[in-house]
């Protein structure tokens, strides 16, 4: 095969015109086929959101009374939002900005210290380098939930149960992000750049610094991850905390989840457009993440 | 190289000895955190299982623990609560461990296929459900399904396909799965669609001009390259489905088919917290914490075994 392309080199641009020939024909059955299979989940993946879209715009009555995937002719998002952001002095307020602390905190602090633990594993030779390892890969999978349990005990020991700290420090350690940074550190950061550096006299932490610009697109994918994760964690959460004041978004709506019915129908309403508001800073930096995330990771490969 | 040559013996071994240091200094910060909340939870999980309280004649005198072996072992795994729950997750994980990271592979690999077009919408689609956090999906499912305030019902019995109970008995399980299929897809396809765009295009390029079609190039060249990336999501998915835990508590507040020991979780949850039985509670999470190493660790030897990984 390849000895009857090298002798008839006009071959590859004749075949290469035949398989765009060949485009259009695919373009119909296989595309056609393609594109179905992808809008119906696009469907599958979007409806549900719709539906909260358009349950956020609607009153109590409206909720149960009108069909659920269309809006209702009394337009109530205004009232809905408000009424979210007042309910029960701003607790819901109160709710995203610990979110946003927790997330925001444990996802920069978490980032950066697995940076450092996976360059130091990809990067130098030591003892007990395969012991951390492995300790490592066997912490992802432990399940976390299977931790909290006696993680509580262990903090309400030292009576570190219902503050911040309960949630937040144990959400810093991120096995996953040390993993993923060791793998990038190992394949994006050349051992000659680093002698470079410490040749010119940088110190070993100037050197770090060096290779963290280099493992960029490897650090926003775990920022990402770890950011999603901790703003999506609720076993914790639930299990540490008992002050609403210090509730992220998921504890509290589901919280409020569990007092509807009866005279609190309302609260309905106020779940469905808190989760609804929820979810858009989430979508917002997922979308802006996701560019950059893409791109990085692309262009990261090709030259390795 | 040169530089270090020249230096003085002493001022070299002085740097090298620091150097020697260093990745520990690196490790230390993450290390201190990882011993505290990792290994020590652990081993206090361990440590807790071996005893048990108890409450003398009618219960209203101070509990008094004692060491207990490991007896508490022993009632957890006879207990029927705790093996009817792991039975549960079992069987959901044999339907949802093949299908989601399957589904993620599929939906991957078209929006990497030359053939399809709007590659960003649909992306940005899939990627949707990653933003809203699980339990804020299990509630939206919880009202879609809810036969009162959804719109899932209503439909079905609108198109004559009669009135489906998303919260029966026999079928909440499924409903739950689907949940966790809408929740997670999307990002078992980042995970995947990552590493189909790290695979250099000239690999499949010539293959292309050879004729192969596009399944064929899918099916020899790129699923074998992002394998690595499917067995992650395969082990994403067990220890997921072992950990189950959001969805059915979520959906207790509407279904009266989710006892409390519906998963393993729920119920080291409730033992601990409803019963105040923290002993038993430590077993129940060491138990399950076992057997999902003993799975996902499994799962891992064998795909490396098949795959080369």
């Amino acid at each position: 095969m390849s000895q009857r392309t090298a002798s008839v080199p006009i071959a590859t641009p004749r075949e290469a015109v035949a398989s765009r020939q060949r485009v259009p024909r695919r373009f119909n059955v296989e595309s056609l086929g393609s594109m179905t299979f992808l809008f119906i989940f696009t469907l599958y993946f979007l409806i549900p959101f719709f539906w909260l879209i358009v349950s956020a715009t609607k009153n109590a009555g409206d909720l149960f009374g009108t069909f659920g995937l269309w809006f209702a002719p009394n337009f109530n998002l205004g009232d809905n939002l408000s009424q979210l952001f007042t309910y029960d002095n701003s607790i819901y307020l109160r709710w995203l900005g610990n979110t946003l602390l927790y997330a925001g905190v444990g996802a920069l602090l978490g980032t950066f210290l697995s940076a450092m633990a996976g360059f130091a594993l990809a990067k130098y030779q030591f003892r007990g380098r395969n012991l951390v390892f492995s300790a490592v890969l066997g912490a992802i999978l432990v399940p976390t939930t299977a931790l909290a349990l006696p993680l509580y005990l262990l903090m309400s020991g030292v009576s570190l149960t219902n503050t911040y700290w309960a949630v937040l420090l144990p959400s810093i350690v991120s096995p996953f992000g040390v993993y993923l940074s060791r793998i990038y550190a190992a394949s994006s950061v050349p051992d000659e750049l680093l002698e470079a550096a410490r040749i010119d006299g940088a110190s070993e932490f100037r050197a770090f610094t060096i290779a963290l610009y280099l493992m960029r697109p490897a650090l926003v994918t775990i920022l990402l991850f770890q950011f999603v994760a901790i703003w999506n964690n609720y076993f914790l959460p639930l299990v540490m905390l008992s002050d609403q004041k210090l509730f992220p978004i998921t504890v509290g709506l589901q919280t409020w989840n569990v007092t509807t019915g009866g005279a609190n129908k309302f609260l309905f309403t106020l779940i469905i457009t808190g989760a609804l508001v929820s979810s858009i800073p989430l979508l917002i930096g997922c979308g802006v993440l996701q560019r950059f995330w893409r791109g990085g990771l692309g262009a990261g490969s090709v030259k390795g | 190289m040169a530089v270090e040559s020249v230096s003085s013996p002493s001022a070299r071994s002085g740097s090298l000895r620091r150097r020697a240091l260093t990745p520990y200094l690196f490790i230390l910060p993450f290390g201190v955190l990882f011993i505290l909340f990792f290994i020590v939870p652990i081993f206090y999980a361990i440590y807790e299982s071996l005893f048990r309280s108890q409450r003398s004649g009618l219960g209203l005198g101070a509990a008094t623990v004692s060491f207990n072996g490991l007896s508490n072992y022993a009632d957890v795994i006879r207990d029927p609560n705790f093996y009817t729950g792991i039975g549960r997750v079992l069987l959901y994980g044999v339907v949802q461990v093949p299908v989601m990271p399957g589904l993620a592979l599929v939906l991957a690999l078209l929006l990497d296929s030359t053939v399809v077009r709007f590659k960003g919408f649909f992306r940005l689609a899939f990627f949707v459900p990653y933003a809203i956090p699980g339990i804020i999906a299990a509630l939206l499912w919880g009202y879609l399904y809810d036969p009162a305030l959804g719109p899932l019902v209503k439909g079905f019995s609108s198109l004559g396909l009669g009135t489906p109970d998303f919260l029966g008995a026999n079928s909440v399980l499924w409903s739950i799965a689907n949940i966790a299929t809408w929740a997670w897809t999307g990002y078992n396809m980042l995970i995947i669609f990552a590493a189909l765009q790290a695979i250099p295009t000239e690999i499949y390029e010539s293959a292309r001009i050879d004729g192969s079609s596009g399944f064929h190039i899918a099916w020899n060249i790129k699923i074998p390259l992002v394998a690595p990336a499917l067995v992650l999501t395969g082990i994403f998915s067990i220890i997921g489905t072992l950990q189950l835990f959001n969805e059915p508590q979520v959906l207790t507040t509407i279904s009266n088919n989710i006892p409390t020991s519906f998963t393993p979780n729920l119920y080291a949850y409730y033992t601990a917290f409803g019963n105040n039985n923290y002993y038993y509670a430590a077993t129940i999470s060491v138990v399950l914490a076992l057997v999902t190493f003993v799975l996902s660790f499994g799962f891992l030897r064998v795909t490396q075994r098949q795959s080369g990984v």
